[in-house]
């Protein structure tokens, strides 16, 4: 692990969710901001910059998880981030299986379904921010 | 307005285009729903051309000659296995015996023609096989968007249910592995944040249970004279407790007792609805106003907070099952997303409704108009 704490902006409707992952995450050596919803998130990518952003799919709106995504990616393009969602489970839909395409379609660099555990969200996010 | 497709069976070339003709420039005009149709008409003059135009065209109503020179219309009745919910089949002949009639109708013909006949004739069979056609399409149109709507609360309700499970169960984890160490003391805001979480499903429970008792007619609805004043002072009762700690004054206006004829149950769902709502979303040191109100016409319920208020946009939603206006201001406030919505049903139940007129951070008023007589007994 660095020196530097890695920054982690985690965006969720349910502030159970939150809490209990900042915990985990904090424990795991992360920093952690997070946002109640879209709007907020977006208020603070101007003045934090994240390392990694972890974000529901619905929130206030069905789709605010891929329009955070996207305002993200035009701020910073590098910032990776994990869209987690209970529509696979909810609906039985399915429309990631992590092309490049679909990969620039929704601006997420992973997209994870619920229920998820944390061990699992802790394996991606090292992933994405290649740490052993 | 809708189109019609009929496809013409009938070897006779001046039959054919006699009925197209009859049928081309007819409008006929279906009452009960306002809705205004026209036909357009396609062609066969033998019963090869006639099944293969069938399963092209798709035709609502198909007008088939008894006799052809290759098959009888029988025959392709057989052939086609004509589905009544998408093509309705008239039968056209010339030896108008009672034995083909039947043996039409048996074959799946909705109806029956006798040459020679008039235009008139002709639209009036074609009208009668059309409205049936359209009437039934309605009905299961609107059955299919009854179920598609239970669907969809099902699957809403299976969302609001479980969320509080995986937020509890998540809490729960934490402890099994002692994430903030042995002392119990450091779980104090986990085990309040997990009976937040019990608490918001037993009121989910509570009202869900209050919501189809209404929904389902099934309750036993004793209507008898109710004094609305002593509902609401029991309301108020009920949350003395929260507006006292938060210094939130409530008060009950009315003239006199206002007496109605109800259910009682129903009386009290509605004002305790109402009351916890406006002490629940207003804000400190703030006001609830109960206003009772009755003349000739109407009973009026009113009630009113200096709360957080909503956006217009908010309250356009607000009376549909599980909506509950989510925001920062909102987000440690118990709600089912069910009260409202049961409201406005029991209003509805006295021919009445609910509305409400709403500011951000202002507040919102409530009025929920019941009728005083012609009240509804039969559901």
């Amino acid at each position: 692990m660095q020196d530097s704490k890695k920054k982690v902006l985690l965006v969720d409707d349910d502030i159970d969710l939150l809490y209990q992952n900042s915990i985990l995450l904090k424990q795991n050596g992360f920093e952690v901001i997070t946002a109640e919803n879209q709007k907020q998130a977006e208020e603070l990518i101007k003045s934090i910059k994240p390392d990694i952003v972890v974000t529901d799919l619905m929130m206030e709106e069905l789709d605010a998880g891929f329009t955070l995504a996207h305002h993200i990616k035009q701020v910073d393009d590098n910032i990776p981030i994990i869209i987690v969602t209970g529509v696979a489970q909810e609906t039985g839909m399915r429309f990631f299986s992590g092309t490049e395409e679909e990969k620039g379609w929704t601006k997420a660099d992973t997209i994870l379904s619920k229920p998820i555990r944390f061990e699992q969200l802790l394996q991606e996010i090292k992933k994405l921010l290649a740490i052993d | 307005m809708s189109t019609l497709k009929v496809l013409i069976v009938d070897d006779e070339k001046g039959m054919r285009e006699g009925m197209s003709r009859a049928l081309q420039n007819y409008t006929m005009k279906l009452q009960d729903i306002d809705e205004e149709i026209t036909f357009r008409t396609e062609f066969a003059e033998n019963g090869d051309e006639a099944i293969i135009k069938y399963r092209a065209y798709n035709p609502d109503i198909l007008l088939l000659d008894y006799k052809l020179p290759d098959i009888t219309g029988l025959e392709i009745l057989e052939k086609l296995e004509t589905n009544e919910e998408t093509t309705l089949t008239i039968m056209v002949t010339a030896y108008a015996s009672l034995e083909t009639a039947v043996s039409a109708i048996r074959a799946g013909a909705f109806d029956f023609l006798a040459k020679p006949f008039t235009p008139q004739e002709l639209r009036n069979t074609v009208s009668k096989a059309a409205q049936s056609l359209i009437l039934a399409r309605q009905v299961k149109k609107l059955s299919e968007e009854r179920k598609q709507v239970r669907f969809q609360f099902i699957s809403v309700l299976g969302h609001e249910l479980k969320s509080p499970l995986s937020a509890i169960d998540g809490y729960l984890n934490m402890m099994k592995e002692s994430i903030l160490g042995s002392n119990l003391e450091s779980y104090k805001d986990i085990i309040a944040r997990c009976l937040v979480r019990t608490d918001q499903m037993k009121k989910l429970i509570v009202d869900l249970l209050e919501m189809t008792k209404i929904e389902s007619g099934n309750r036993d609805r004793e209507i008898i004279s109710v004094n609305l004043t002593e509902i609401a002072n029991m309301s108020v009762e009920n949350v003395l407790p929260d507006a006292t700690k938060r210094n939130i004054n409530i008060q009950i206006h009315t003239k006199e007792p206002v007496i109605i004829l109800a259910d009682p149950i129903e009386m009290e769902i509605i004002l305790n609805n109402l009351v916890s709502n406006a002490v629940k979303y207003n804000r400190e040191n703030g006001k609830v106003d109960i206003i009772l109100d009755k003349d000739q016409q109407y009973i009026r319920i009113i009630v009113k907070d200096t709360g957080i208020g909503m956006t217009e946009e908010e309250t356009k939603k607000l009376f549909k099952e599980f909506v509950r206006i989510k925001n920062s201001k909102t987000k440690d406030i118990l709600g089912s997303g069910l009260g409202l919505s049961t409201i406005k049903k029991i209003a509805q139940l006295y021919n009445g409704d609910v509305n409400v007129v709403s500011e951000p951070d202002v507040g919102s008023t409530f009025t929920v108009l019941l009728k005083s007589e012609n009240i509804n007994t039969s559901n």
